[in-house]
């Protein structure tokens, strides 16, 4: 199914934003690119300033930026105005509290209104924003809270019972908890929180910024990493130039459009591009709270008359199960452009979206670290069905091959796998993982920011994605560390070791699976997987808790102790076991 | 089956997914998926086991009215036979 989706002008509503590819990449740069952002007043850039007040002091004061939907409340609208006025209450209150520039503010809720005013607010506070996805159990919060020394979480009621509360001391650095309410109108009394309602009515709804520069702290996610602690990815908000230039190119955003991101804001792409993109381009987003749907998911397509849609592979798989019965009761003639990110996305995925939707599915690449887009295809050029597609304007990327001394060799045979590569500099490369300087050094070679992916480029400069470098696991478009799974597992009193690898699934790329040893006195069986099951989801939350758990007498690992994870999933799939020559005798 | 069989079997298939999960604690007229934390492959699994167990076909096109305990208690109990 490798053949080639041509691109006419037929296939085209608008005039896209690029449509020279040589040229669009010759011709750009990002000192053009700050050109047609603001900038702050006195200077210095802020992405808050870009995303909010630039559009509410003007002709777009009383558009809607946001339309939030949900299943039991009435559909709300935020207008650019409206959201300036909020996000300076919230500032307001973060500097009534003593909470300034550089300090980490955590939010943990679902895709509700108060979490987008916390993120923007804070921005204007010149505090750095750390996003926690809402599905995150008790275990992964506190260890994102700690790690980035977070003194604000802004969540909601019922969220902070369920996974802060009682573990509140676990985490030494937070000073403030801000709540939200669960039924709209009310108050929240807990102890040892404040009500955010309550605080933001008396804050005057003007604010003025802090004065942040382009190499200032912005944003801090968290990914993962195949041993140790989650890595905290620190951004700048320079960044906004790259959410600025790949709003423009990867997802064709025009003032008209009706925009839909259905990323989560509690992972990279649901704050780069659920959230700043389409507030900086003066684009309507919808944002639905509920969960994914079928029939939900086409009925807002069809409604709210959506024109670009940036959704995740799993999504589509998930639409594609539901079948094109389904699609086809609702019409979408709105609906100009579909791109996907989160993991490849299959070339019978790209062709489902030609035939059902009516428009080829346009697959992305980029990662927590890269902070946008990176390589992609986009509405003028042609598809390659299952390629992520080629380097934007600004953005090099090459194969390259690690070198034993630290150095690294350009591949150039088209075809020949390597690792993805891309020349460091661009304006949302992360600048850090938070006090983890060598791991961040290591990220580098020879000017080049190495991506742990590995991949191919073809003869026409497309890039294909092959797998991971490592262990880490990709499940739901989401990274998963396992050392982080096998952490909790082990802290089960019935378990001697624990091993997990991404096992590959159709639908969600790969599911967590876990390999258990028992400690001596337990008996492998139904009850104790079922309890195992039980304590890494309360632990560690659905989204990162395995979906499977397997009891083995004992592990592989190396010599020098390390559990083989590789021998792992090699068995699982019974593949060649590969090259087992480190391995402890016995396993 | 009864309502109460029918709820035994819910809560089972609920609890296979998702042990961590009180069944006493769970409110029968609350959206599911604000009490328990499931992922979207944690509901499809819920529904492809319910129908596995119960031999009732839940097409994709009535998930979405599925939301409370008590939506998925009337919706099976009136395919089911009696």
């Amino acid at each position: 199914m490798h053949n080639v989706i041509r691109k006419t002008d037929a296939d085209l509503l608008l005039t896209p934003n690029f449509s020279d590819y040589e040229g669009g990449r010759r011709h750009f740069s990002w000192e053009d690119e700050r050109q047609r952002l603001a900038g702050l007043p006195g200077g210095g850039l802020n992405i808050a300033f870009e995303a909010v007040e630039r559009h509410a002091s003007g002709a777009l004061r009383d558009k809607t930026a946001f339309r939030f939907l949900g299943r039991d409340v009435p559909a709300q609208d935020v207008s650019w105005g409206e959201l300036s006025r909020q996000t300076s209450r919230f500032a307001n209150v973060l500097r009534r509290l003593g909470v300034g520039k550089g300090e980490r503010l955590f939010v943990l809720a679902g895709r509700i209104p108060e979490l987008y005013v916390a993120v923007l607010g804070s921005l204007k506070n010149g505090t750095v924003v750390s996003p926690l996805f809402s599905a995150f159990g008790p275990e992964p919060i506190a260890t994102r809270v700690n790690l980035g020394a977070g003194r604000v979480l802004v969540t909601t009621e019922s969220l902070y019972l369920k996974k802060v509360s009682r573990w509140r001391d676990k985490m030494p650095t937070l000073e403030h908890v801000l709540l939200v309410a669960d039924e709209a109108g009310s108050t929240t009394a807990v102890s040892g929180t404040l009500d955010l309602a309550s605080l933001m009515a008396l804050e005057p709804d003007d604010f003025e910024l802090e004065a942040t520069g382009p190499e200032d702290m912005s944003l801090l996610h968290f990914t993962s990493g195949t041993t140790g602690t989650p890595k905290g990815a620190v951004h700048v908000h320079g960044a906004v130039l790259t959410h600025h230039a790949t709003g423009r190119f990867a997802l064709d955003l025009h003032r008209e459009d009706t925009y839909w991101c259905t990323a989560d804001p509690g992972w990279v792409t649901g704050t780069s591009y659920g959230i700043i993109a389409p507030l900086l381009h003066g684009v309507t987003s919808i944002i639905d709270r509920e969960e994914f749907d079928a029939e939900r998911w086409y009925g807002i397509l069809e409604q709210e008359m959506v024109s670009v849609w940036y959704t995740a592979p799993t999504a589509i798989r998930m639409l594609m199960k539901a079948g094109a019965e389904l699609a086809r009761r609702h019409r979408f003639p709105r609906l100009r452009f579909v791109a996907s990110v989160g993991e490849p996305l299959n070339p019978e995925a790209v062709w489902w979206g030609k035939e059902v939707l009516g428009l080829p599915i346009h697959d992305n690449w980029w990662q927590t670290e890269t902070g946008g887009i990176m390589i992609a295809n986009t509405p003028a050029f042609d598809i390659k069905p299952g390629s992520m597609g080629r380097p934007l304007p600004g953005v090099e990327a090459a194969i390259v091959e690690r070198q034993e001394d630290g150095s690294v060799k350009l591949v150039d045979t088209a075809g020949k796998e390597g690792e993805l590569a891309l020349k460091a500099g661009w304006p949302s490369m992360f600048r850090g993982y938070l006090h983890n300087e060598e791991r961040y050094r290591k990220c580098f070679a020879d000017g080049w920011y190495l991506t742990g992916d590995l991949a191919t480029r073809d003869e026409d400069g497309y890039f294909w994605f092959v797998g991971r470098s490592d262990d880490v696991i990709k499940s739901a478009g989401h990274l998963i560390g396992p050392f982080e799974v096998e952490s909790v597992l082990m802290e089960h009193p019935a378990v001697a070791e624990a091993g997990v690898i991404g096992k590959p699934d159709p639908m969600v790329g790969e599911v967590v699976k876990a390999f258990v040893s028992l400690k001596l006195g337990f008996e492998p069986g139904e009850p104790l997987r079922l309890e195992l099951l039980g304590h890494a989801r309360k632990r560690l939350g659905a989204a990162v808790a395995p979906k499977e758990i397997d009891f083995l007498p004992t592990l592989p690992r190396t010599r020098s102790g390390k559990i083989m994870r590789r021998l792992l999933k090699a068995r699982e799939l019974g593949l060649p076991e590969g090259d087992t020559s480190t391995l402890e005798g016995g396993a | 089956m009864n309502e109460s069989e029918l709820k035994t079997v819910l809560l089972a298939t609920l609890c296979s997914i998702a042990p961590e999960v009180e069944p006493e604690e769970l409110r029968q007229d609350r959206p599911l998926r604000n009490q328990v934390d499931l992922d979207s492959m944690d509901w499809l699994n819920f529904l492809i086991g319910l129908h596995d167990k119960l031999k009732v076909d839940i097409p994709e096109s009535d998930y979405a009215r599925l939301v409370t305990l008590n939506d998925l208690i009337a919706y099976l109990g009136a395919k089911l036979p009696p």
